[in-house]
Order: structure tokens, then sequence, then C-alpha cells
């Protein structure tokens, strides 16, 4: 039991790191993580040792983040909500660049939202993408060739244009 | 252009971007991005979309684990009507005379009980952290007594306990009940460790009594000085913790 309980420890700064992305907030991430926690020590006994932990701790996660999108514990970043936070943004360049990425992630939808950060962030397989998404491969391979293709346009095109409207 | 050169495959130019080919195969994929400046541009932006997500997220991973989503507190929460009924039998067991002890006692220190419950949590939670079981190391004493002496509106200090046999490993802040509490962090040679949890706006002014409270492995002295409530927590023997409590006590108001 001791065993089983350092391994989910183990898991949990990557899940709120993961958490953290997804959201894009501090109090909705923690949240997240928390019920994802509660829901594995209550599933317990369906875990198999010799499983692999992180693979299991994040499709209990991914469910649980449908389920919060589904209860609307989650919003949904609206474009225009983003794009007033942009006069404010900082005029260093590199963190103009990432509050850029952090926006644009935002506007992605979860679905491929989730492969882009599984991949890019966590550092995972195709195969176990697929694994902990429940997912086919092949679905895998397309959310994520067509999601960074849209975080790219997000990117490239959130610049001037919008905000001289604004102005 | 190099001759018929087959078409790359969408999947290999992800692969490449994730690092997840093997040398043939990058080879291969680089020979087609240096004719094919459209896609090499692709991959150079992808690769800056998983280097900025490293670089904003990653720090996600040093924040400490908020207390509630250890599984110890978890077992507490459904430990304590256990040990409720524990008690309860104990004192029908011991007579009236226990009860009304008891009673007078909880009434009179909720918030210390309060505050030695998490002193003894928060001990369990972070002794046995390998890599991180203090926030800032002793090696920046002065910058982390005044960072918690800001923090808790009070003067902290960090005792020195080298003559009880005990080194200072560091400190770190954590949620207490009332807002922010201190926890320091001692070793011994042969790598035990003790806690002390001090805790400010302490209501019970005046009582430097030591006190004594065992949550189950974790044994507890505890005391409240002026408004600053003490915890010292270690698993051993009772008579060796009061030792140290002592030495605990001397040194903050040496």
């Amino acid at each position: 039991m001791d065993n089983i309980n350092s391994d989910i420890i183990e898991q949990i700064p990557r899940l709120r790191r993961y958490a953290r992305a997804l959201t894009r907030d501090r109090t909705s991430a923690d949240d997240l993580v928390q019920d994802t926690l509660e829901r594995a020590w209550s599933k317990l006994h369906m875990w198999r040792r010799d499983s692999d932990m992180r693979a299991w701790m994040f499709s209990i996660m991914h469910n649980t983040f449908i389920n919060h999108i589904r209860k609307n514990r989650l919003d949904t970043v609206s474009i225009d909500d983003s794009a007033l936070e942009m006069p404010t943004r900082s005029t260093q360049e590199d963190s103009l660049h990432m509050r850029d990425l952090s926006s644009a992630i935002g506007k992605l939808s979860f679905e491929y939202r989730e492969v882009i950060l599984l991949i890019g962030l966590e550092q995972m397989s195709y195969e176990e993408v697929a694994n902990v998404l429940g997912i086919p491969l092949g679905t895998v391979m397309s959310r994520l060739s067509r999601g960074r293709e849209k975080l790219r346009g997000i990117m490239a095109g959130e610049s001037a244009p919008v905000l001289r409207r604004v102005k | 252009m190099s001759k018929q050169q087959k078409q790359l495959n969408e999947a290999d130019l992800h692969a490449y971007v994730d690092n997840r080919l093997d040398a043939a195969q990058r080879a291969e994929v680089e020979i087609w991005l240096s004719n094919n400046p459209v896609d090499a541009e692709r991959v150079a932006d992808y690769r800056q979309q998983n280097e900025m997500m490293q670089a904003l997220f990653n720090p996600v991973l040093n924040e400490p684990i908020p207390l509630q989503m250890h599984p110890q507190t978890r077992h507490r929460s459904y430990m304590q009507p256990l040990r409720y009924a524990a008690m309860v039998a104990g004192m029908v067991l011991s007579g009236v005379l226990g009860w009304s002890l008891h009673g007078a006692e909880g009434n009179r220190q909720p918030q210390v009980m309060a505050m030695v419950n998490r002193a003894a949590l928060a001990h369990v939670v972070y002794t046995p952290e390998v890599l991180h079981p203090v926030e800032i190391t002793k090696d920046q004493e002065e910058q982390l007594t005044k960072w918690l002496s800001k923090r808790l509106g009070n003067n902290i200090k960090a005792p020195h306990l080298t003559e009880a046999g005990y080194e200072l490993m560091g400190g770190r802040l954590l949620p207490g009940n009332q807002g922010p509490v201190a926890q320091f962090m001692y070793q011994d040679a042969r790598g035990l460790r003790l806690t002390l949890y001090i805790s400010s706006k302490m209501a019970g002014k005046g009582e430097a009594s030591f006190r004594y409270a065992q949550e189950g492995k974790v044994g507890v002295f505890y005391w409240v000085d002026e408004d600053l409530g003490y915890a010292l927590s270690g698993e051993m023997e009772k008579s060796a913790l009061l030792h140290v409590a002592t030495a605990v006590y001397q040194g903050l108001n040496q």
C-alpha cells in the first residue's frame, strides 16, 4: 500500500503540470488534480501491479477532465476574452511569445490540446497517448498534425490586426 | 531537387519533431527538409511549440505539492471517526472523571490541538522526501528565517540543536489553519529526522509548559509561548523527544 501511495505521489507534479497547461488556471488545475487523485484512490483495487502508473493516472485525469468540461466546471475560453488581455502584455519578446502560446493553447479545442500537450509537454510516445486517451493511433496522429498546424496558425495570426480594431 | 525523392510522410515529420526516429530515418527526413523549406519551417515552428510549452509549464514540477493532495490527508479524514470512537470507548472505561477532564482540555485548546494535528501531518508528509525535504536549505538560513518571519508576521528563528545531536536541514512555508506556518527540519547523524512546526496568532497566551501528544507513530511535544505555537514532531521515544524539545526551547529563548 505504501509503495502504491508513493507511486501515486510521484505522479502528482506531472499531473499538476499537465493540468495547468490544459486549464491554464491554477485553481481549476489543482481542482482537476484533486478529483483525479480521489478517483485513483477509490479505484485502486482496479490497478494492476506492474502496469504503468503514469498511463493509468493520466487516463483517469483525461476522464475527469472530460467530466469537468461536461459539467461546465471549466470555462471554454472565448476568443474575445483573450483579445482583451493582449494590450497589457509584457514588452519583453520572450514572455510575450510565451503568453501567446498559453492563450493560443486555450483557443484549441480540448481534443487537440490534450494530444499536443501529452506529446510536447509530457513527452509521451504516440502509442502511450492512444492508450491514455482511448483512441486509435491514427486519430492521435491526425489530431497531432491538425492541432499543431492550428496552434501555429493562431500564433502567427494573433498579432496586431485584432488589436488595431479594438483601439 | 534530388531525383524522384519519395514524399515525406506526415507522421514521420512529427516523429522527427519529437525525436522519435532512428538515425537512418532522421537522415532521410533531413534530406527532405533541406529541399523543402515549407516543411522545414513547419518543423522549426512545431519544435518551438514544444520548447515553449516546456519553458512555460515545467516550473510547475518544482512547486510544493499542496497538503490535501497527499494520501496521508485522505487516510486521516476517514480514520477520524475510528479514532474518535476509540477515544470515546476509552473515556467510558476510564469513567466520568476522565471524560469531563478531556472535555475541558478539548474546549480550552481546540486551536492548539488543530496545530498539533497539522504539525504531525506535515511531519509525515515531508520527512520521507528525498529530493525536496525542505524548500530552502540551511545554506541560506538567514534568508529563510527572514522570509518566514515576514510571512508569519513574527520573529521566527531556527534554534540550533547541534548539542542535542541534530543539524538544521532547512525549512519551508506551509498553509496552516490560520494563515502561513513554518516548518524547520533537522536530521541526526543516522538520518533520523525531526520537524519543528511554528504557528503564529495562537490565542492561548503564555502557556509555556510542554505537552505531549501521540499521532500514530509520531510523537509531538507542543507548547505556546507568547503568541507563537510550537510543535516538535519525531518518531522516537517520548524521553528522547523531550530532550530535544528542551533544547529547542532553550535555543529559542537564548
